[in-house]
């Protein structure tokens, strides 16, 4: 409504760190490089394009493996495996982990009770374990399942984390005084609690990102993650192990894909939370 | 005409500890009374008994009819229909009883649309616009047009307050619940506020239960006065008897403090 109102004092701006701009510049030099391989790589990733574990060379930029496969081509695709693989899960979790949160959070005492025992058993489970768990109980390994167990195993601590801010939340006066004024549940989650939460719960999203593409690495190398020919980052390094002697780069460069990739996404993470919440601003 | 408030032999309980015991009250139209008692004395939860939003493991029992609708016992749902238009409250701590994260302009705003949809009518956004700055300037927020665009962490405690009272008339009640309203102010805003308060009780004709540890600032709002110690009445009368002649010997040990310190402060001056 107030758009309908002349703004005297100045937007506040967010306050853009210089390790926030370093997070976003690397994340989307990875969302670039992913988006590219949609329509062009520079090598057919399957295809054998030259000598075997040959070192890298201007016709291969990072070498190539023990098939003879340009590596540089299967990093770019694996950027795009790991970001999908990140959107995915993020999105299972965040879906998942808020609604339990909210519930939990509006929820009596007993069902709140249990649901945090619950919460809490879950979250003591590794991830890795978790998802091990699932993908091993599902029809095999794919693509697919990994997200799933990804987003599944992450989701409790989303939910954990949505129960404590969303009560703290609901505790202050404002909820009382918007309640007196009529305000149902739903109202008071929209209006106030999804607003009140964003901003903390977007960076620790943004954290599960991370872990989300080390995860599916990790399941990748362990050979429970995207099958050939998806050239997950974790299969490449599975794959470079024999070899890491040899031909150390098969394992390096794939390795510094993964951790760019990895200190992009805390970067921008830990200056989100600067971005996302309006007190935080012109400090 | 009923009552605004009726509460009846109100005991609150918390794991089997009373905490609040046998409280009676009433409030008419347009009558403005005040409670007061020591801090844990029971005020609070009075108030949040007589609105129906206790915290959660309390149970009450007795009556308490808001509007002439009992509220102990009765379904969130169905309270929710009327409690916008039989109440309003303001809270002691003005930071946290605003929303950080929304301008105080769209707060305001939020309840106006509230209202208009409880009353069937469709308001346009230049029309809460509109109101939203008279009821700014009706609490004497000064420059609204600016400050219907701050956060509540622009603005200072007693514009807080004055927004905080500005979100409480919009939703137009026909009584008012003020839970130590000034106590977070500094001396001079705290008048203010009060000066306020009890002007525009006066001019909307609404009532006011007024809840305050501090005996002057109670004198200077409500005409009735009800005294709570450890979460029983004490003492009950008109502002005026109460404090010259204290009965009980708790109001006189508040009386003789208040007088106290009066003196101090105007030895001071
Ligand atoms: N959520 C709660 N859980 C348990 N006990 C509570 C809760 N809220 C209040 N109490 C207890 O109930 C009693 C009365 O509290 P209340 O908040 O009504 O006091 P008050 O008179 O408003 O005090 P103050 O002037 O400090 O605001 C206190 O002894 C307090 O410890
Ligand atoms: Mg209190």
């Amino acid at each position: 409504m107030t758009d309908a109102t002349p703004a005297l004092s100045p937007p506040s701006s967010p306050r853009l760190t210089p390790a926030f701009v370093i997070g976003a510049t690397l994340v989307g030099l990875h969302v670039i490089v992913g988006l590219i391989t949609l329509f062009w790589a520079p090598y057919d990733p399957t295809a054998m394009t030259g000598g075997r574990l040959a070192p890298p060379s201007l016709a291969h930029w990072a070498g190539t493996d023990r098939l003879g496969r340009d590596l540089f081509t299967e990093i770019m695709v694996g950027a795009r495996i790991a970001l999908a693989v990140g959107i995915g899960a993020v999105a299972i979790a965040a879906t998942i982990g808020v609604t339990i949160g909210l519930l939990a959070a509006f929820a009596s005492r007993t069902v709140d009770d249990v649901l945090a025992a619950t919460l809490d058993i879950l979250i003591a489970f590794p991830t890795l374990l978790l998802a091990m768990l699932i993908v091993a109980a599902s029809d095999g390994a794919s693509l697919g399942t990994a997200i799933l167990a990804i987003g599944i195993a992450a989701s409790s601590i989303v939910a954990r984390l949505t129960r404590i801010l969303a009560r703290r939340v609901l505790a202050m006066d404002y909820i009382t005084a918007a309640r007196v004024s009529g305000t149902g549940w739903l109202g008071i989650v929209r209006i106030h609690v999804l607003p009140n939460i964003w901003p903390t719960l977007i960076v620790n999203l943004a954290l599960q990102f991370g872990l989300a593409v080390i995860a599916e690495a990790s399941l990748s190398y362990l050979g429970l993650g995207a099958p050939p020919p998806n050239a997950s980052w974790g299969r490449l390094l599975q794959e470079a192990q024999a070899t890491v002697y040899t031909a150390p780069f098969g394992a390096v460069a794939p390795g510094i894909a993964l951790v760019s990739l990895v200190i992009g996404l805390n970067l921008f993470a830990d200056g989100l939370r600067d971005v996302a919440d309006p007190t935080r601003r012109r400090r | 005409m009923a009552d605004l408030l009726n509460i009846e032999n109100l005991t609150i309980h918390h794991a089997r500890q009373p905490l609040v015991s046998g409280v009676s009250l009433s409030l008419a139209a347009g009558e403005r009374v005040g409670l007061i008692g020591e801090s844990g004395s029971g005020k609070s939860l009075t108030a949040l008994a007589a609105i129906g939003l206790l915290p959660e493991g309390m149970t009450a029992s007795g009556s308490v009819l808001l509007a002439g609708q009992q509220v102990i016992g009765a379904a969130e749902r169905d309270i929710v229909g009327f409690r916008g238009t039989a109440v309003a409250t303001i809270f002691q701590e003005p930071l946290t009883a605003l929303d950080p994260l929304m301008r105080i302009g769209d707060q305001i705003a939020e309840v106006l649309r509230r209202r208009a949809r409880r009353d069937g009518r469709s308001v346009s956004r230049a029309d809460v616009a509109n109101e939203v700055l008279a009821l700014m300037a009706r609490v004497a927020l000064p420059d609204p047009t600016r400050l219907a665009r701050a956060y509540p962490h622009e603005m200072s405690g007693g514009q807080r307050q004055r927004a905080a009272i500005a979100m409480a008339l919009a939703s137009r009640p026909s009584l008012l619940i003020a839970d130590e309203p000034t106590t977070a102010l500094d001396v001079t805003t705290q008048a203010e506020v009060l000066k306020l308060l009890e002007t525009l009780v006066r001019e909307e004709n609404m009532g006011l239960l007024f809840i305050s540890h501090d005996l002057p600032v109670v004198g200077a709002a409500v005409d009735r006065v009800l005294v709570l110690r450890a979460g029983e009445l004490v003492e009950e009368g008109q502002i005026a008897e109460v404090f010259g002649r204290p009965r009980h010997p708790y109001t006189q040990g508040l009386v003789e403090a208040a007088r106290a310190f009066d003196h101090a402060i105007g030895a001071a001056l």
